[in-house]
């Protein structure tokens, strides 16, 4: 048995640090939700915790760490703590094959800013956000509560109708790119341009349904308080409570890096390769041009949360089912007969 | 034995404590998380094949959307041990013999049949590119036949689900 012990080591630290980085985006997500919040409704938001606010997230962890852990009498179990583990697990499995940034030469050795970069990376992508339901659902299965039943069951269909205009929008992306790698989506726009110019309705119908499946304003039919008492995390307490509510950011923050990948250039950006600096360097600035356009995203996702009201549920169910499907199949299509006409 | 052979060994094992827990667990909802699991070992083992694409579309269909659909009418029928109807004892001794047969029968079928031995890494048929290659030319009418019984399939659904109304 001869295994490359450099190679595990070098992932391992990869690993560890996309994971560190997702967690700590995620938890000032939440400081920024707030700002944001403060913001669109004129308020000041959090300003207790250090300077204006910044150590909430610390704040909140700790109290949720602290709370009392409630299990109810009647609940499963073993599924009722799968559940949020499950919801944590997938949300932070996608960031895998996002190309955070080009190569890094360091002592002599290429080490690539991707964890991993295997040529179905959209289809992987695809695969764990199919099951980024079942944290939701066997959650609001296993409390044994009638709200947070319904609550996942209306999170399941909303996922599984969404899902399929978000592979329809794929299916027309991947016909421009002929690739399914993330890696090489990124370099052809890096040499040409955004796929976003290619794409415009392919980028909204995919926007929507990154929308549906994070839950979110004006999709978080499975939250709302005022019709299911606080949704699928009903009966939830302390840091499973906790928990979900993260992987929700977390979700939102891969989404981005997600939409920033395959729409909009990824880790390049315009005259990336005409400044004349050393390649390390250059990695180093895409990672952060990265970074500035999923902070973009994130903060679109907030505005967007803050401004329009949430659907109703058939409002839900007519604008996936009649709008959204028909609307990626008209996009697949078109995008079919222009790849065909332009290769003659 | 080389590192493929654990992962082999490991992953079948694991799939076949999975399939048996399908079976035996009396609670419906832990079924389908034991077929959830069969199914990512089975994904596994594609992937022991060098068959990414057919790997990940196993994980996408099965586990993602068949089995969100189980688990979706087991919660809404609220199935339970409790309200599982008891079988009668007939029913369980016929089960027996007619699965202890076919046990049998599996056992003479496999004794004589030998296994071509599959290089891991030699074939690349179960990459997407080849996949859709072979699919496209050599496979067109059978792949577009298939798309019409899928077809056919939804048609029927939604024609039973308008009649309820």
């Amino acid at each position: 048995m001869s295994i490359d012990w450099y190679f595990i080591l070098e992932k391992l630290v990869l690993i560890s640090g996309v994971l560190a980085l997702s967690l700590i985006v995620a938890m000032y997500s939440t400081w920024g939700e707030r700002k944001v919040a403060a913001i669109i409704q004129d308020r000041r938001g959090p300003n207790r915790a250090g300077f204006m606010g910044l150590l909430q997230p610390l704040a909140d962890g700790g109290k949720l760490f602290f709370k009392e852990e409630i299990i109810p009498g009647t609940a499963n179990r073993f599924l009722f703590i799968l559940g949020p583990s499950l919801a944590m697990l997938v949300a932070c499995m996608t960031s895998a094959v996002i190309p955070w940034g080009d190569t890094l030469t360091i002592a002599g050795k290429e080490i690539s800013l991707q964890v991993a970069d295997i040529n179905i990376g959209i289809l992987y992508i695809f695969g764990v956000v199919s099951l980024g339901v079942y944290g939701i659902m066997l959650g609001g299965w296993a409390s044994n509560n009638k709200y947070s039943l319904l609550a996942s069951v209306r999170a399941a269909s909303q996922i599984i109708s969404y899902e399929l205009a978000m592979g329809l929008s794929l299916i027309a992306l991947l016909m421009l790119t002929g690739s399914l790698s993330l890696k090489d989506i990124v370099e052809q726009q890096r040499h040409g341009y955004w796929n976003f110019i290619y794409q415009p309705l392919g980028f909204l119908i995919f926007l929507v349904c990154a929308f549906a499946e994070c839950n979110r304003t004006p999709f978080d039919l499975p939250e709302a308080e005022n019709e299911l008492n606080g949704g699928y995390h009903l009966e939830y307490s302390s840091m499973k409570l906790g928990f979900y509510l993260f992987a929700e950011y977390i979700n939102m923050f891969i989404s981005s890096a997600l939409m920033a990948s395959l729409y909009f250039g990824g880790y390049s950006f315009p005259g990336m390769d005409s400044l004349g600096l050393s390649p390390n360097l250059v990695t180093i600035l895409g990672f952060l041009a990265l970074f500035i356009k999923i902070i973009i995203f994130l903060f679109f996702f907030m505005w967007v949360r803050w401004t329009i009201p949430r659907f109703r549920y058939d409002q839900l169910m007519r604008l996936g089912w009649n709008i959204m499907i028909p609307l990626a199949l008209l996009n697949m299509l078109i995008t079919g007969a222009i790849v065909l006409y332009r290769q003659g | 034995m080389s590192t493929q052979q654990i992962i082999f060994l490991v992953l079948s094992v694991i799939s076949l404590v999975c399939a048996m827990g399908v079976i035996l667990s009396k609670n419906p909802v832990s079924s389908v998380l034991c077929l959830i699991l069969t199914f990512f070992t089975i994904a596994g083992h594609y992937v022991m094949l060098n068959a990414q694409f057919l790997a990940v579309v196993h994980i996408i269909v099965y586990a993602g959307a068949i089995m969100v659909l189980f688990l979706f009418v087991i919660m809404l029928m609220n199935l339970n041990a409790d309200i599982e109807p008891q079988k009668r004892n007939w029913l369980k001794y016929a089960g027996a013999i007619s699965g202890g047969t076919l046990l049998v029968i599996l056992v003479a079928a496999l004794r004589d049949a030998s296994m071509p031995s599959l290089q891991s890494g030699a074939t690349e048929i179960g990459l997407i590119g080849n996949l859709g290659k072979t699919l496209f030319n050599h496979y067109v009418v059978p792949f577009e036949v298939s798309s019409v019984l899928f077809l056919s399939a939804m048609v029927g659904a939604v024609v039973i689900g308008k009649k309820e109304h």
